[in-house]
């Protein structure tokens, strides 16, 4: 048992949360998406994902062994835990809405995941900077996915661009809480566990600016954010959407536990 | 009288106009060998075809480099020119290399 341990599951649980939680919302749109071929592109991010999700939910449970004797399987803590317990950043549980609200989603998500995952490939934790190394290329292409989308909605016709600055405006108070620390981001970070948070907000910020300016789109300017004071979906305090969507997905191992196939 | 023709008769100007064109992929499975035909799909224009064709046709880790041309741009041989085009050459065995009786001595041909 490491010194850091208990931070690390708490941190592991937030990184493999988001990536589980926007996995499932992505998979919803299979069947759904406007194109076939987007169909397809949007469930490869989401199952990229979910692969990140297991590898980091699977860590998890293995220091969660390291401080309690015995640790959950990666699929005990995406199946059996109630929505109070789930660490995902409030952002990835908002609806899909329509396919500007699901980009813009994206957009803020993938931006602030590549930096972060860039600076946890640089860890003193081997493990974590393993899972975020692989992790980086496919973040990548997520950046530039959902970056190219939003250029292309924002300035497209008039209704897109409408319905693009909607979902950038609706969205952007749930973006505060990806880079506010508590005291399990400070406690890794002093570590060399993790990034500092700051950093990496100033150059998400400047990313998503650029990405604005060649969408024609206007950067708003709120500063009010959604999970402030530490009481956000990092502490598990979420928005009602996260229990449906957990509904939907625990609901067959809830019936039938251990069902497996 | 078919509502479809009556529609179409009411917009005479690209019906499809809506739908993005269609695009053929190829791709290269290794480096050394050739782009290969795989499939068509759907795409506004050329950088979202190709990365469409990412998503549709490489997903196992089928490619190292991939090819996109407009379906439209593709001019193919007229299955009806099939017998003057393809027939001639199959009473001409001479044109295969194996017609011509090599001596024992060349080896590894």
């Amino acid at each position: 048992m490491s010194a850091h341990d208990e931070p690390l599951l708490e941190c592991l649980l937030r990184l493999g949360d988001t990536d589980l939680v926007l996995a499932q919302r992505l998979g919803a749109w299979i069947g759904h998406g406007p194109v076939l071929e987007e169909d397809i592109a949007l469930a490869n991010v989401g199952l990229d994902l979910l692969g990140q999700a297991r590898l980091w939910l699977g860590y998890a449970g293995e220091v969660e062994a390291r401080l309690a004797g015995r640790g959950r399987s990666e699929d005990e803590l995406a199946f059996l835990r109630d929505a109070p317990a789930f660490r995902n950043v409030q952002l990835v549980e908002q609806p899909n809405g329509d396919y500007a609200a699901t980009m813009a989603r994206q957009l803020y998500f993938d931006h602030a995941h590549l930096l972060l995952l860039q600076g946890l490939a640089r860890s003193c934790d081997e493990r974590v900077a393993a899972i975020a190394a692989k992790g980086v290329k496919e973040a990548q292409y997520h950046v530039e996915r959902s970056s190219d989308w939003v250029v292309r909605l924002g300035d497209g016709t008039d209704e897109s661009h409408a319905r693009m600055q909607r979902a950038i405006d609706d969205l952007w108070p749930y973006t505060g809480e990806l880079f506010a620390a508590d005291a399990v981001d400070v406690a890794l970070s002093d570590a060399g566990v993790t990034p500092a948070l700051a950093p990496i907000e100033a150059a998400w910020h400047e990313a998503i600016g650029a990405v604005l300016d060649e969408a024609t789109l206007i950067r708003p300017s709120g500063t009010w954010m959604h999970g402030r004071g530490h009481r956000g979906g990092k502490q598990g305090v979420h928005t009602e959407h996260l229990g449906h969507l957990l509904a939907e997905m625990q609901f067959l191992q809830r019936a039938y536990p251990g069902a497996s196939w | 009288m078919s509502k479809t023709a009556v529609q179409s008769a009411a917009m005479p100007a690209a019906p499809h106009e809506a739908e993005w064109p269609l695009w053929e992929v190829f791709i290269r499975s290794q480096h050394g060998l050739a782009h290969k035909h795989v499939g068509s799909l759907h795409a506004p224009d050329a950088p979202l075809a190709i990365r469409n064709a990412r998503d549709v046709y490489t997903r196992r880790n089928e490619g190292v480099s991939i090819w996109v041309v407009r379906s439209a741009d593709v001019h193919a041989s007229a299955p009806g020119d099939r017998e003057p085009l393809f027939d001639p050459a199959n009473d001409k065995v001479y044109r295969h290399p194996t017609f011509f009786p090599m001596p024992d001595e060349v080896k590894h041909l």
